[in-house]
């Protein structure tokens, strides 16, 4: 048997303090463990992972876990992301983000990196809420949702990450849950051995912001709740139109293994700096 | 992992656990109860199965499942935990030693943003 909690504690900085400031039941922690495990069983070491994280109650992993970290701004944790991987691109760039993060003030940057296909496994932790500011509707709020700013139940739509991401051309795309562990793990070991950019959304509660305010009386509920309302896409597939309304899929949703942005510019440099050669041995 | 009764240690870390209750309400053994104290406890550790669940799924990484028969102890004091098992998979030295306990800690990053 693994020790799976002693493995844990191996990859965090004891001399922060713990335990994490996060609420109880949070959901953000569960990510940590899924992602530690996962870094572990594929055998990368502590200095071969950057994790890069942007603002955001999700963004505060960056603190307690004993990878290269960067916190940066919110929003902007793509960007500095980027940069990391194009200086470096030996190195495993990792980028955790909160859905109001990732799909509001960084929304442009998300699809722009999608786009480019630059190889980064992106975390995108949805709590369908700001939590860390208190509890405002963020981007993925479901319509109805009572939030801080929706006193009376949010009259927008919400955007689907998923299907943001794979319109915007990421390589590979899963969803996965904090109530499904094993599924997460694998899904994060994935995308972190798949090239290109890679982005995998987390569902994950945040009673203390969003459950309380809707309806939900324990944290308890909210994983209970993800448990009987998120089904694999396999099994999705097979519901009626009524049935798929209620459920939210999970699992892999896009993987092409397209190359990153980071291997087509090295491969561009190398044809460049084979031609030059030619021609100078041509003189 | 075995599924037999009776074949491990349970342990619960009380200084990290916050007494969220997933373990509690998700164990399908039903080994942890909520105390007085507001977190959780060990209550029947003979029924575990040893399935992972609580161990996965603990946001606080607060509880542990050992084998009854491993040689080292389940709690990993807290030395071990800052020296990790050097192996093909973690030919990391292990975080930096631990701070006496008067030091005051120090942050990085913003606790407000
Ligand atoms: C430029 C800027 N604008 C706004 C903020 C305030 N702010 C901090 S975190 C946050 C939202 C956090 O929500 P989310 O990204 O969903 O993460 P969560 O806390 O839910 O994990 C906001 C608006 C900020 N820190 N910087
Ligand atoms: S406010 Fe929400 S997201 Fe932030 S730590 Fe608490 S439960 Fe987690
Ligand atoms: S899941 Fe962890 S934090 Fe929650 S009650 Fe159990 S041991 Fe405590
Ligand atoms: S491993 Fe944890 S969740 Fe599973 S039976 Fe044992 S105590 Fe319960």
């Amino acid at each position: 048997m693994a020790q799976v909690t002693e493995l844990i504690h191996n990859y965090l900085r004891h001399n922060k303090k713990f335990p994490h400031v996060y609420c109880a039941g949070c959901g953000h922690g569960i990510v940590l463990g899924s992602l530690i495990r996962s870094v572990h069983g594929l055998g990368y070491s502590k200095d071969d992972i950057v994790l890069v994280a942007g603002i955001g109650c999700s963004g505060r992993m960056a603190v307690y876990v004993d990878f290269n970290t960067v916190h940066t701004t919110h929003g902007r944790a793509l960007t500095f992301a980027t940069g990391i991987k194009m200086a470096n691109p030996k190195l495993k760039v990792i980028v955790v983000m909160g859905d109001g993060d990732a799909m509001a003030i960084g929304g442009n940057h998300l699809i722009h990196a999608a786009r480019r296909n630059i190889g980064l496994t992106a975390l995108v932790l949805n709590n369908n809420i700001y939590g860390m500011t208190g509890g405002q509707s963020s981007p993925t709020s479901p319509e109805g949702t009572v939030s801080a700013t929706a006193p009376f139940g949010q009259l927008e739509r919400s955007f689907d990450i998923v299907d943001m991401a794979i319109t915007s051309g990421a390589s590979y795309v899963a969803r996965g849950t904090v109530m499904h562990v094993p599924m997460l793990d694998g899904l994060i070991s994935d995308a972190l051995e798949k090239p290109g950019f890679n982005l995998v959304e987390i569902l994950t509660p945040c009673h203390t912001q969003y459950g309380r305010k809707n309806k939900f009386k324990t944290v308890v509920d909210m994983y209970t709740w993800y448990k009987t309302n998120t089904m694999k896409r396999e099994l999705y597939a097979q519901k009626s139109p009524e049935e798929q309304q209620k459920l939210t899929p999970i699992g892999v949703f896009r993987d092409e293994g397209w190359p990153g942005l980071e291997t087509r510019y090295a491969q561009l440099r190398t044809k460049l700096q084979e031609q030059e050669s030619c021609q100078s041995s041509a003189n | 992992m075995s599924k037999k009764k009776g074949q491990t240690k349970v342990t619960i870390y009380p200084d990290w656990c916050k007494g969220c209750g997933i373990c509690i309400a998700f164990c399908p053994a039903k080994v942890f109860v909520l105390g007085a104290d507001g977190k959780s406890h060990v209550a029947h550790e003979d029924e575990c199965v040893g399935c992972g669940f609580c161990e996965l799924h603990c946001p606080d990484f607060a509880v542990s499942v050992t084998p009854r028969t491993a040689i080292h102890s389940a709690v990993p004091s807290r030395d071990v935990r800052a020296e990790p098992p050097a192996g093909p998979c973690n030919p990391d030295p292990g975080p930096e030693p631990l701070p006496s306990p008067t030091t005051p800690e120090v942050e990085h990053g913003n606790q407000k943003a």
